[in-house]
């Protein structure tokens, strides 16, 4: 139950990238179709969960242990830059479509602030193995959701009659303000 | 000298990294809450990227380019850690109130953007200067994001010595009963980005019918 809160609080009150703004980047950059936004949410569910089971047992078990703690940024931006490097070689073979259609924005997942951010803030609340899983699985499935809907409109935003000085970036940063309202008003739900 | 100038002028006005280019806006929408955190986010970005931009400018002979962006990413997470550890000794109340954005300086699109493609490219002193106008750039953007937002917001203006929590420097108060606090919460932070952009892209289209018109005479 316990963890069901968790992932409720994550996923969807304390939206990752609507109230704690990581991720606005792929946010903006990607998230021109639907379906690419769909596949760049599901590479970034990988990443982010495999990146916080690695650097939560990197962290316990390694730097702790021989009292490095000051190097943890340093590990953990290569355990994710490995990772998306991994990532996109197994896409590379398995799906060529896929990986072709994401183009540039896969090695972009490095500098996903989302990754890192998941990873640090799994070690400063405090969580155990369990939890930081269920949090990166959350936080992610957030990020998945914000974006595909993000993605569907801004293809409305495309057909419809904006002022010319809000077309673009503009509109699109104030249809995410309009969001983040809208999850503002779950607050009170946990 | 003059191209000097011209690089840093390139930074803060025409290539400036949020305004135009719109790179690290994680950071930048997250902690433009108050000018006292624009200003100690803005000193820590252009800090490591004054960093990171010397150390790759000195070593782009060394590193290999299949290699280069982990490269790059070591340098500045290794600045990174640095200024996290100077920020935690002599700013405890900014260490404190801008949490996990100072780490993730390191995932920041500017930092990394600018090693690759000026960085890794120009000299030494090119690059200082680069690093310079850039950090400049964000700076500047993140006082006007902050400085609205912190003025509709919660109706003044204030600004703390961020290396002694207890000295404020001055604090305005204008209309504090009828501020909208819609502008201190995330929203805010889309909204007022997204009219400052589309405040700036009416300039542009304005001064291209200008040109226009002028052609046509």
């Amino acid at each position: 139950m316990k963890l069901f809160e968790l992932f409720i609080s994550l996923a969807f009150v304390n939206n990752v990238v609507l109230s704690k703004f990581y991720a606005i980047c792929p946010l903006m950059g990607v998230s021109k179709k639907p379906k690419n936004a769909l596949n760049m949410g599901l590479a970034v569910i990988f990443v982010i969960v495999i990146a916080s089971i690695v650097t939560w047992l990197l962290y316990y078990y390694v730097l702790v242990p021989l009292d490095i703690i000051y190097m943890d940024l340093i590990t953990f931006i290569l355990v994710i830059a490995s990772l998306v490097q991994f990532l996109e070689m197994l896409l590379k073979k398995t799906s060529p479509e896929v990986y072709k259609a994401m183009g540039v924005y896969l090695p972009l997942i490095t500098t996903n602030c989302a990754v890192l951010g998941v990873a640090l803030d799994n070690i400063t609340a405090g969580y155990n193995l369990i939890e930081a899983i269920v949090a990166g699985f959350a936080v992610s499935f957030g990020f998945l959701a914000v974006i595909y809907i993000f993605a569907l409109i801004r293809e409305r935003l495309d057909y419809s009659d904006v002022p010319e000085a809000f077309r673009g970036a503009p509109i699109a940063l104030i249809s995410a303000g309009i969001m983040a309202c809208a999850i503002c008003g779950l607050a009170g739900l946990i | 000298m003059k191209d000097k100038l011209n690089i840093i002028k390139n930074g803060i006005i025409k290539e400036n990294p949020i305004f135009i280019m719109l790179l690290g806006l994680c950071s930048a929408l997250a902690i433009s809450t108050s000018l006292t955190n624009a200003v100690g986010m803005g000193m820590a970005v252009t800090f490591v990227l004054i960093m990171s931009n010397v150390i790759i400018s000195t070593i782009r002979h060394l590193i290999p380019d299949e290699i280069r962006i982990p490269v790059f990413i070591v340098i500045i997470a290794t600045a990174v850690k640095c200024v996290q550890f100077l920020m935690n000794a002599y700013t405890p109340a900014l260490y404190t109130s801008l949490g996990v954005f100072i780490p993730l300086i390191v995932v920041n699109c500017i930092i990394l953007g600018r090693a690759e493609s000026f960085a890794s490219k120009n000299s030494v002193i090119d690059s200082l200067c680069d690093a310079i106008g850039m950090g400049l750039g964000y700076t500047l953007a993140l006082l006007i994001i902050s400085a609205i937002r912190e003025l509709i917001g919660t109706g003044g203006l204030s600004f703390v010595n961020p290396f002694n929590a207890t000295q404020t420097i001055f604090r305005f108060s204008f209309f504090k009963s009828c501020a909208i606090s819609l502008l201190t919460q995330p929203s805010g932070a889309f909204i007022t980005l997204g009219c400052i952009l589309a405040y700036l892209q009416h300039r542009r289209l304005k001064k291209v019918i200008e040109i226009q018109k002028g052609e046509r005479k």
